[in-house]
């Protein structure tokens, strides 16, 4: 391992390709500048796989942000009932039956991806709104989850002793929770802390409680990777140097330790989006997250499968680009974590 | 190992305490309750009493959640009969023992975690091994980029793509339907192969790669190298010597994915419109039925811990080391 402070000083200066857009998405591609690793970054860099899945995964959060723009293009937007209102009676896009006209689920020059039976919709628009609804709250919950974790493995990893002992006790505890079950069963709950269940449940109190449940029982993986990295860099010697030239716990945390956890931590966290997307896209299959008419990755699921039988098509765009982006994002993880360590062979 | 299986045992009946205590106290600290849901919008304070008081909901917390969970160990008595030992309580919403209705709908989800579980353990580490045998021909290649297309896939969209190449266009087969394997064993086998077999896939696909992953580091091990350079066939050396080493982490793992796979198997009830534990975790949400909610989690639970604990035990059969610490 290389000297930390080293690793600390080129910290914020690491941003790496200018050219790229600042999405959040590409952090793990940025971060693997940081000196150590210009290294890191060239062997990255050499990995066609990791280059074209990054690629990828940047471009479905970029799609994503621009999804109110892109909907544009066709003309639709995710909320109106194409198939129902009167305005478009003239563009008649299902038939008597409440199914697509025309082929692959009512593909066509307006509606790219089809619409949906029954009231019309349309897809495209949908789904990227969906996508956007799913990444950025995926983001934004994986990055709590990676902070609580983190806090929490450092404090017992640094500390030891009791607090380890305490800290492990619960981290166990945690892990024992039928994780699904306790999702469906407490999502309702939750949510009626912030209002009546007889009353519309706003979309932002549903994010919110989605939010905290998944928080609730998804950090305990990061605890654990921190806790043992923690752990065997407390006995190194620049740390006891650190120690006998007084430095302070938390200086020894901040410019020694974490340094030196960030490999891990990065590698973890890109396989813990994907999880979070797939999670949140589990509970609003489950139909306990969002709920009409809010566009969203895991109610397309919903739908589809509520569909299946009468327009199988439906589900074909959805399904296809979650495959394609869950697909990319392990590929990525992989390359990333064969960067910061190349021993680790596949 | 007779100690380390009582500290397990002891260790999982104080996590089952407090994950029943966090599961009460968290859905009791909920602002609305059954009471409220089941007296509708415009109720009399008399008669949301009156629910109140036939439910329980009026006696303290402390005093509910110790009935509750005594309840457990000893059973209890109730205006509807009584309930004996392993009792969960009454369900709020439809009247019937809590216990039984688990017990009526848990085949189900045993036959997708355990028949699932079979097929990919089968499946995978086959899989994982030939791949590592026959290490970088083409026969390894497929192995690998199938299994990391397929872990790709979800249940919720593999699912309903399944039904529809097999039941709804050709129909080929039937819709997946539970069917008590006592009853008719035949029935119980078809129906559920779907449903199975869908939630295998997505397993194996991780377990192909980790066995495969397993086994290659195993082959690199001194010993199995020791007992090449004796002149013993590569098979026999495969077969004997790097097999139940390969064993160890993938045990380790299937350990810590019970939980998932329990988990696995409630996507696959939803998707397949199943009814098992899964459904009624929905219900018991959406009902706000405390006494179902409560049974359900803690019957969750009590099937992973259990699962881990004879997981440990196989693994301290597997590699003698682990007893000794």
């Amino acid at each position: 391992m290389t000297s930390p402070i080293e690793t600390e000083g080129s910290g914020a200066s690491a941003v790496v390709s200018g050219a790229l857009p600042p999405e959040p998405g590409t952090q793990a591609v940025e971060l693997a500048g940081r000196s150590p690793g210009r290294l890191m970054w060239l062997r990255f860099r050499r990995d066609r796989t990791g280059v074209i899945c990054a690629v990828v995964v940047i471009g479905y959060f970029v799609v994503a942000l621009l999804a109110p723009l892109l909907a544009k293009l066709p003309g639709t937007d995710p909320y109106t009932l194409y198939g129902q209102d009167p305005t478009y009676a003239d563009h008649p896009v299902l038939d008597e039956f409440g199914l697509p006209l025309g082929y692959l689920g009512g593909v066509s020059g307006e509606h790219w991806f089809g619409v949906e039976p029954q009231y019309g919709r349309d897809l495209f628009a949908m789904l990227l709104y969906g996508m956007r609804t799913s990444l950025y709250m995926a983001l934004g919950i994986t990055l709590l989850l990676m902070l609580t974790g983190v806090v929490i493995g450092l404090i017992g990893g640094y500390f030891g002793g009791r607090t380890d002992y305490w800290i492990g006790r619960g981290t166990d505890f945690f892990l024992s929770f039928p994780q699904q079950l306790f999702f469906i069963a407490f999502m309702p709950v939750v949510t009626s802390f912030f209002v009546d269940p007889r009353e519309e449940t706003p979309t932002y109190f549903r994010a919110a409680a989605m939010l905290i449940v998944l928080w609730l029982l998804g950090w305990m993986g990061m605890a654990r990777l921190v806790r043992s990295t923690v752990l065997s860099l407390r006995e190194r010697e620049f740390v006891e140097a650190a120690r006998v030239s007084g430095a302070s716990p938390w200086r020894i945390v901040r410019k020694e330790i974490l340094p030196n956890v960030v490999t891990p931590i990065l590698v973890q966290f890109t396989y813990q989006l994907p999880n979070t997307i797939l999670s949140i896209a589990f509970l609003s299959f489950a139909g306990v997250g969002f709920v009409e008419p809010t566009p969203d990755w895991g109610r397309l699921f919903a739908a589809g499968a509520r569909y299946a039988e009468q327009d199988p098509a439906f589900m074909f765009f959805p399904g296809v680009a979650l495959v394609i982006f869950v697909l990319c994002f392990n590929l990525l993880g992989d390359s990333v974590r064969d960067a910061f360590d190349p021993k680790s062979g596949r | 190992m007779v100690q380390f299986i009582l500290r397990r045992t002891v260790g999982a009946f104080v996590t089952l305490f407090l994950i029943g205590a966090a599961t009460f106290f968290l859905f009791v600290a909920a602002p609305s309750d059954y009471a409220s849901l089941a007296c509708g919008k415009d109720c009399s304070p008399q008669r949301l009493a009156d629910i109140r008081e036939a439910l329980g909901l009026d006696l303290p917390l402390a005093q509910q959640f110790w009935d509750f969970m005594s309840g457990i160990v000893t059973g209890r008595d109730f205006p509807a009969g009584h309930c004996s030992a392993p009792c969960l309580g009454v369900s709020f919403y439809s009247g019937d023992m809590v216990w039984s209705t688990i017990m009526d709908r848990f085949p189900l989800t045993l036959t997708l975690t355990a028949g699932g579980a079979v097929v990919f353990l089968l499946v995978g580490i086959g899989a994982g091994m030939i791949a590592a045998y026959r290490r970088g021909t083409l026969v390894d290649k497929v192995a690998t980029g199938a299994s990391m297309v397929l872990s790709s896939f979800q249940i919720y969209f593999l699912g309903p793509v399944v039904l529809t190449i097999l039941v709804y266009s050709t129909g080929w087969m039937e819709d997946p339907k539970y069917v008590p394997l006592t009853r008719d064993p035949v029935g119980w086998f078809v129906g559920m192969s779907i449903p199975v077999c869908v939630l295998a896939t997505i397993f194996t696909a991780q377990y192909t790669r980790m066995a495969r992953s397993s086994m290659i580091e195993q082959l690199a091990e001194d010993h199995v190298r020791t007992a090449r350079a004796k002149g013993m066939s590569r098979r026999y050396v495969f077969l004997r010597y790097a097999w139940r080493g390969s064993l160890i982490p993938i045990v380790t793992i299937l350990g810590i994915d019970v939980s998932s796979m329990l988990g696995g198997a409630v996507v696959t009830e939803l998707t397949f419109s199943l009814q098992g534990i899964g459904r009624l975790a929905v219900d018991g949400a959406v009902n706000k039925d405390l006494p179902l909610t409560m049974g359900v989690m803690l019957f969750g639970a009590f099937f992973i811990l259990l699962i881990n604990i004879l997981t440990d035990i196989t693994y301290a059969w597997i590699d003698p080391r682990i007893r000794l610490s």
